[in-house]
């Protein structure tokens, strides 16, 4: 693949897709990377690589422990290793194999798992990873990047490949709302304002980003201001950003498809706290476990929708 | 290099990881001295390495997988040239580079371990890196009882046995003794060399406490082009010093009083 085709904003597209792409695409532009794979690369939109690229995959079987620490060992040859699989398994079964083999040593291993959060729908629970962000954030050294849409997906991916050091990245599963165009420059460890606003701030990641738009159409028909924030990188946590929207707006109101224990809801608060206390809403799964359902149906059911977005913006500008 | 040089190694092995032990006031000698002949025989006659150069791509690979055992690997990295070899007598010290278990920080070592079951993954991961930019080094993983029985060793074994990983070697230091009681009682593990065959692998059994024994194992598993070899190594825990050998209390963490000290010393023919 030798150009690389962007989404047209407003399309519903599958993040997974985007891997997919950007893989089949970024294996005939850099020669220094493989993927690894767990026999899961149908679920998480790798498929396309395997197909083209037959010889860039190191198949694994299901034996994700193994996968990760032995991740370790590529890199210690000059090879950047993608590691993808689903969060549970990448994030939770082979936490310690990330913490101890890859993040310890520093190794320059790229963490890419799908299956995250509601999004994941009709598999229901036990699929449904509500704490990758809390358990990946709290490695020391390691990169964590949830991407809003496929289009920054892309970016994202070459960005984290140019990237020196352990990092771990969000693919999302369901048809999402494309938000940003080919012209979007992303930074790790930018936080992106895509709508400025003086009332309140929606801090947003991942699918939650085109929700917290949605949710500011409808405040700004009351005169509500709200300022929408992407972070798509949680951690390093974009400082300033926060800081800034804590000083300028009423408050700020995180959304992620998470438990709203320990992810991006914990790193703003941590940053508030020492830096800039301001009021806070936070949006998310209240510490509790998902169920089956389709995507665009467990939204409402957990308080994750654009109506809940709303609901917390008002709450601060009363 | 030849058997009584190899030998006379094995035994400064012993007699330092003692000393570093007794230095730290904690750490494990009993699986330190079930390894030593098998660090020597890798770090001085099988290895391809560079000390003066500890990251050079083309070396050869060393995982001590049982990482509790690192006062010995500390002490071959140091006789080798990495460090000065009294740094390793700065074990678990607060301002000492020798961590309580193996970091790539310290030149030399490999990869981080002390965590069991993560070195044979970690091996296999170099040895298909390798393979996979056609480079020839070999990767090396010492592996204890307690790696056995970990889940993630036998996923290793699955995948370099279906890779045919032939440039992987494992060595099993098979000293019967875990952490509260032996092997056999705490959780049997049976034919371990029956099942690693099983899974496509080498299987050679050798006395793990004989130079040429090792020697001999490691040329036949250099000499194999489709299959990674596993070698059980039969030794004992402790060996060398009479009142350690085969004693449950040596596996550690121990603090060592000055009498035990001395009394392992003269016994390891050091005064």
């Amino acid at each position: 693949m030798t150009s690389l085709d962007f989404w047209t904003p407003g399309d519903e597209v599958s993040v997974r897709d985007a891997f997919g792409r950007i893989l089949s695409y970024m294996a005939d532009q850099r020669a220094d990377w493989v993927l690894l794979d767990a026999d899961v690369a149908g679920g998480t939109g790798a498929k396309p690589l395997v197909n083209s690229h037959p010889d860039r995959v190191m198949q694994f079987g299901i034996a994700e422990q193994n996968m990760m620490a032995a991740s370790a060992g590529v890199a210690d040859t000059g090879l950047i290793p993608v590691v993808s699989t689903f969060a549970a398994f990448g994030c939770m079964r082979a936490h310690e194999q990330f913490r101890t083999a890859v993040a310890y040593a520093g190794r320059n291993v790229k963490l890419c798992c799908s299956h995250i959060g509601l999004d994941v729908g009709p598999d229901g629970a036990t699929a449904q990873m509500l704490e990758d962000l809390a358990t990946m954030r709290a490695i020391p050294g390691v990169t964590v990047i949830s991407p809003a849409d496929a289009n920054e997906f892309m970016l994202a991916f070459q960005a984290i490949l140019d990237h020196e050091g352990p990092v771990y990245m969000r693919i999302g599963r369901s048809p999402t709302p494309v938000v940003y165009d080919a012209s979007h420059r992303f930074e790790i460890g930018r936080a992106h304002r895509i709508r400025d606003g003086r009332s309140v701030s929606v801090f947003a990641t991942g699918v939650m980003v085109a929700r917290a738009l949605a949710a500011a159409d409808v405040l700004a028909k009351d005169g509500i201001d709200v300022r929408v924030v992407n972070v798509s990188t949680i951690k390093p946590i974009d400082q300033q950003e926060v800081v800034s929207a804590a000083q300028e707006t009423a408050g700020i109101v995180t959304a992620e498809d998470h438990n709203i224990l320990g992810g991006l809801g914990g790193a703003v608060a941590e940053c508030l706290a020492e830096h800039s206390p301001a009021p806070m809403r936070f949006v998310g799964v209240r510490d509790t476990f998902g169920k089956s359902g389709e995507h665009d149906e467990l939204p409402a059911l957990f308080g994750i929708d654009s109506e809940a977005i709303i609901k917390a913006c008002r709450e601060l500008t009363e | 290099m030849n058997l009584n040089d190899l030998n006379a190694i094995a035994n400064r092995i012993r007699s330092g990881s003692i000393q570093a032990i007794y230095n730290a006031r904690s750490g494990h000698p009993g699986g330190c001295l079930s390894i030593a002949e098998m660090l020597a025989v890798l770090y001085f006659d099988e290895m391809n390495v560079r000390p003066d150069q500890p990251n050079w791509l083309g070396r050869d690979r060393f995982i001590l997988s049982k990482g509790h055992a690192c006062p010995a690997y500390y002490i071959a990295l140091g006789m080798k040239g990495y460090f000065a070899e009294e740094e390793a007598l700065t074990l678990r010290k607060i301002d000492s580079r020798m961590e309580g278990h193996p970091d790539v920080r310290i030149p030399g070592v490999d990869a981080p371990s002390g965590s069991l079951g993560m070195g044979l993954s970690q091996g296999l991961g170099m040895a298909l890196g390798g393979r996979f930019q056609n480079m020839d080094f070999r990767t090396f993983v010492l592996l204890g009882d307690g790696d056995m029985q970990e889940g993630n060793t036998w996923e290793a074994i699955m995948a370099a046995g279906h890779h045919k990983v032939s440039s992987l070697t494992a060595l099993y230091d098979a000293n019967k003794l875990q952490g509260d009681a032996s092997v056999a009682d705490q959780m049997n593990m049976g034919d371990v060399a029956a099942k690693v065959q099983e899974f496509g692998w080498q299987v050679l059994s050798i006395d793990g406490h004989s130079i040429e024994d090792i020697q001999e194992a490691l040329a036949t598993a250099r000499s194999c082009t489709d299959k990674p070899t596993f070698i059980v190594a039969d030794t004992v825990k402790g060996k060398g010093v009479s009142f350690m050998e085969n004693v449950l209390r040596w596996h550690g963490s121990v603090t060592m009083t000055d009498e035990e000290l001395h009394a392992s010393l003269i016994e390891l023919g050091v005064n």
